[in-house]
């Protein structure tokens, strides 16, 4: 029989009248991979915050190497071998990585000199033992963010951490950094330590992990064995209900061309972040934009939207030429834009939803008459927002930061499509929202297709670039290197695209592998 | 969401009330009577028709330095130089009211007036460029704009206003002051002037300005996420420097009407006037409402003027009153000590966000 490491025995977790966690039990054994499933709000951060010591159960009995413990604060969740990575890293940028990963237990000698040297002897040896790539005196603030990532895991494991909590931990991740973490997964749950993550993503869970712990508004629903599970099945029990799969496509019959880029180059001190790019999206069709994250993705939608100047070429919104225009001519001559990142981006946080609405149209008339703001407008018209949209919330007056993500992001979709765009842009759309909220947004966007609209999809996501997407642009290093069928493109082929093969090296390459 | 509107109110005065006994622990402790005092005081500031005339009439610079310091921070900037504004104010609305006295009646106050405004404005616009075009840090700016305010008043007093060997500027004609017979009958003769109306009115202003109007809706957006501004189409440049431009004309409104109903003339000064740091206290304690900074410059106002009395009426100093401001600052600014607090005894809602992500 393996060895029990953590079991959670009927959690109750209230917040004032708001039960967060209710009878929740589970358990996880030495070298196992727990993962734990759940729509947003359903309460498996609050479930995590307790077994790490940052929240104290309401009732309930925690065990750890089968005898009960009370972890009081995250100091004694340490000393039993819990160790947290969180969502967002809790790294000190100007630090190196050897110092963040001793910060706080630091060897020293008698007079308090650190032992730098020992350290990282150390640490270099259990980075070889868990194959966990790492730059020790590299500065944090230049390392990317999937070595970020390895940092954190690595402080836990320095810590004698033998339960690794992540809460979801692919969420900011390339799809590669992705591939090297489950591989890290692996080889720690062969050291015999136990992984507990949150997520709500099926593919990874089918991908790694051994068990599976459903839970839905606070109680778990049940836990399955991964293998024994299929990936709808899954999907279902976590939002309660069947998933209406897809919405039709409908064939679009009249091509106007909306958007024409044209020789595009950005520079940026000096270095061409996007050169000579072209790329066309017409009436009725999603063109997704492939590639991986930081090949211009960000500079070519920062002068698409007026965020930034280019350096030359041409941006034409159907035949009106737009580059280095304003960010209202933009939105005025019907862009609409869903940004990559919903809370910086997006939302102005505490605001109320009305006003963020509003965002987009507070200026003219009706909500705006001689410069000032007609709120009884702006407040009926966010409320048939709400109603049309199946926004969540208390009433429009409530502030944006008070929604799930999932709504949050529901607010910038009406906003943007509201404003009723000829191109509709959107950057990773779904990051970070779960499955109810994705399948929502991907049918929005269909809808807005099928209705002759023009748009944009840059995601990092190749699912969804290849589900959703009429035809497909790979970029790499600032420019389009090819376009793909995603109907009859696979994944290995668009990978080593993204990678910067071109086309025919790509046919090639599979050839040559398939032999 | 009730809980919020109630904390709005309960942080700022439980921190008063902590001020107070901070003060009273301390009077305690060196002999003197804290209710004694504090009725002193009381007495002092409330206690008649004059004692309240001089109150509100003290109430006036501080509610437009206030509203002032209240514009920059709402869009995000944090406007020092609150006291530099204030002081090139009162020196643009005196010099006006010394050197064009033949302009008639009403219409030199409002030239006096709004020059004084516009001086103050222009002082801080200078920072608000800064930092609008070359990303130059509003805090030493202004910062380093009140001394060259301070010193250039001074020179220009000493050398242009002053006579030889004196240090203030001669009284500015009757025609060009504030201060009015009704009002001062009204308060025994305090020196209450037209300029208190005047400041309420602003503060009725700028509430709209923040709440109502298109502009105000940018500020405010500017202030709590750029980015999100920058994207919803606002411009971003122009609204920093508007913000800043109000910011200072207030402030320097502040400093125009004290010197032409208080003061009524400028004279060489060693330091900064106090009453710039003074309104960012009173901005602070209001959360930078414009009807709440009514009344905590009434309250701040009432500590200064009762204050003066205090000493007069018992062995007390002072600064005992500067204790109490000091400490209630103290408390505003570790509110976050009292929402622990307030949770532990569940007098507001949990934070329900705190329950998954």
């Amino acid at each position: 029989m393996v060895q029990t490491v953590v079991e959670m025995q009927h959690i109750t977790k209230k917040f004032g009248n708001l039960i967060a966690n209710n009878d929740v039990s589970l358990k996880v054994h030495q070298g196992e991979i727990l993962a734990l499933l759940g729509e947003n709000g359903a309460g498996k951060s609050t479930l995590m915050s307790i077994l790490s010591g940052l929240l104290q159960p309401t009732s309930g009995k925690i065990l750890i190497n089968d005898r009960i413990v009370s972890i009081k604060d995250p100091q004694t969740a340490k000393a039993l071998g819990i160790g947290m990575v969180h969502q967002h890293f809790m790294l000190i940028p100007a630090f190196s990585v050897l110092e963040n990963i001793i910060l706080g237990d630091e060897p020293h000698n008698y007079l308090g000199k650190i032992k730098y040297i020992q350290a990282k002897q150390i640490i270099k040896q259990m980075a070889q033992r868990y194959h966990l790539q790492l730059d020790l005196d590299a500065k944090v603030a230049d390392i990317s963010v999937g070595m970020q990532q390895r940092v954190e895991i690595m402080k836990a494991l320095y810590r004698k951490a033998d339960v690794l909590i992540f809460d979801e931990p692919t969420a900011a991740l390339t799809p590669q950094e992705i591939k090297e973490l489950m591989q890290t997964f692996r080889i720690l749950a062969s050291e015999n330590k136990a992984i507990i993550f949150i997520t709500h993503k099926i593919k990874e869970i089918k991908e790694v992990a051994d068990y599976c712990t459903i839970i839905r508004s606070g109680k778990v629903i049940e836990t399955v064995k991964v293998s024994q599970a299929g990936e709808e099945q899954l999907a279902e029990m976590m939002v309660g209900r069947k998933l209406q799969n897809n919405v039709q496509k409908q064939p679009v019959k009249q091509q106007k061309l909306i958007l024409n880029v044209k020789q595009l180059t950005v520079q940026n001190n000096g270095r061409s972040k996007i050169l000579n790019l072209n790329l066309q999206v017409h009436q009725g069709e999603i063109v997704g934009l492939a590639g991986v994250d930081g090949n211009g993705q960000e500079e070519l939608l920062a002068a698409l939207t007026g965020m930034n100047k280019v350096t030359s070429g041409s941006i034409q919104l159907n035949g009106q030429e737009l580059a280095n225009q304003s960010v209202r001519k933009f939105v005025e001559s019907k862009v609409g834009y869903v940004p990559e990142d919903r809370q910086a981006e997006g939302l102005i946080l505490s605001m109320s939803v009305a006003e963020n609405l509003a965002l987009k149209e507070y200026y003219h008339a009706p909500m705006n008459h001689r410069g000032i703001l007609n709120y009884k407008y702006i407040n009926s018209f966010a409320q048939n927002l709400v109603k049309n949209y199946g926004i969540r919330t208390q009433n429009v007056y409530e502030t944006v930061a008070s929604l799930s993500g999932g709504n949050q992001q529901k607010v910038i979709i009406a906003r943007e499509i509201q404003n009723n765009p000829d191109l509709l842009i959107a950057a990773n759309p779904t990051r970070g929202v779960d499955v109810g909220a994705i399948e929502y947004i991907h049918r929005k966007i269909i809808q807005e297709r099928n209705q002759g609209k023009g748009i944009l999809l840059v995601s990092f996501e190749l699912d969804e670039i290849l589900k959703l997407s009429d035809r497909v642009m790979v970029i790499h290093d600032g420019q389009i290197i090819g376009e793909v069928d995603p109907k009859t493109i696979t994944a290995q082929k668009l990978g080593l695209m993204m990678a910067g093969k071109k086309i025919g090296s790509v046919q090639q390459e599979v050839t040559k592998s398939e032999l | 969401m009730n809980c919020k509107k109630y904390s709005a109110l309960v942080f700022p005065l439980m921190s008063i009330v902590s001020g107070f006994v901070v003060g009273a622990i301390i009077m305690l402790v060196f002999g003197y009577d804290p209710l004694q005092n504090y009725g002193n005081l009381l007495v002092g500031s409330f206690g008649g028709a004059y004692s309240i005339g001089e109150t509100l009439r003290n109430m006036t610079p501080l509610i437009l330095t206030a509203l002032g310091f209240a514009v920059s921070s709402k869009a995000g900037f944090f406007n020092i130089g609150g006291s530099g504004q204030y002081l090139m104010g009162w020196f643009g609305a005196v010099v006006v009211a010394l050197k064009w006295s033949w302009l008639p009646g009403w219409f030199l106050i409002i030239v006096s007036i709004m020059s004084g405004a516009l001086l103050g404005g222009v002082w801080s616009a200078i920072a608000g460029l800064l930092r609008a075009y070359c990303g130059t840090s509003e805090v030493i700016t202004t910062i380093m704009l009140n001394y060259v305010a301070l010193y250039f008043v001074n020179f220009a007093v000493k050398n242009w206003l002053a006579a030889q060997g004196h240090d203030s500027s001669a009284t500015i004609t009757a025609k060009a002051s504030l201060r009015s017979p009704l009002l001062a009958s009204l308060t025994s003769n305090s020196t209450l002037h037209w300029g208190f109306i005047l400041a309420l009115l602003v503060c009725l202003i700028i509430w709209i300005y923040f709440n109502r109007t298109r502009a105000g809706f940018e500020l405010r957006s500017i202030g709590l996420n750029e980015r999100a501004a920058q994207y919803a189409g606002m411009n971003v440049r122009k609204t920093i420097i508007l913000a800043m431009l109000i910011s200072g004309i207030l402030a320097g409104l502040g400093g125009a009407l004290d010197g032409l109903g208080n003061f009524q003339n400028i004279s060489v000064s060693n330091s900064l006037p106090q009453v710039g740091y003074d309104g960012m206290a009173v901005a602070i304690l209001a959360s930078y409402n414009p009807l709440g900074i009514i009344l905590s410059s009434l309250l701040f106002s009432a500590l200064q003027i009762g204050g003066m009395s205090m000493s007069v009426y018992s062995n007390a100093p002072t600064e005992i009153v500067s204790i109490v401001t000091g400490s209630i600052i103290f408390f505003i600014a570790i509110k976050y000590a009292f929402e622990i607090i307030l949770k532990k005894y569940k007098l507001s809602y949990p934070k329900f966000n705190i329950a998954g992500k």
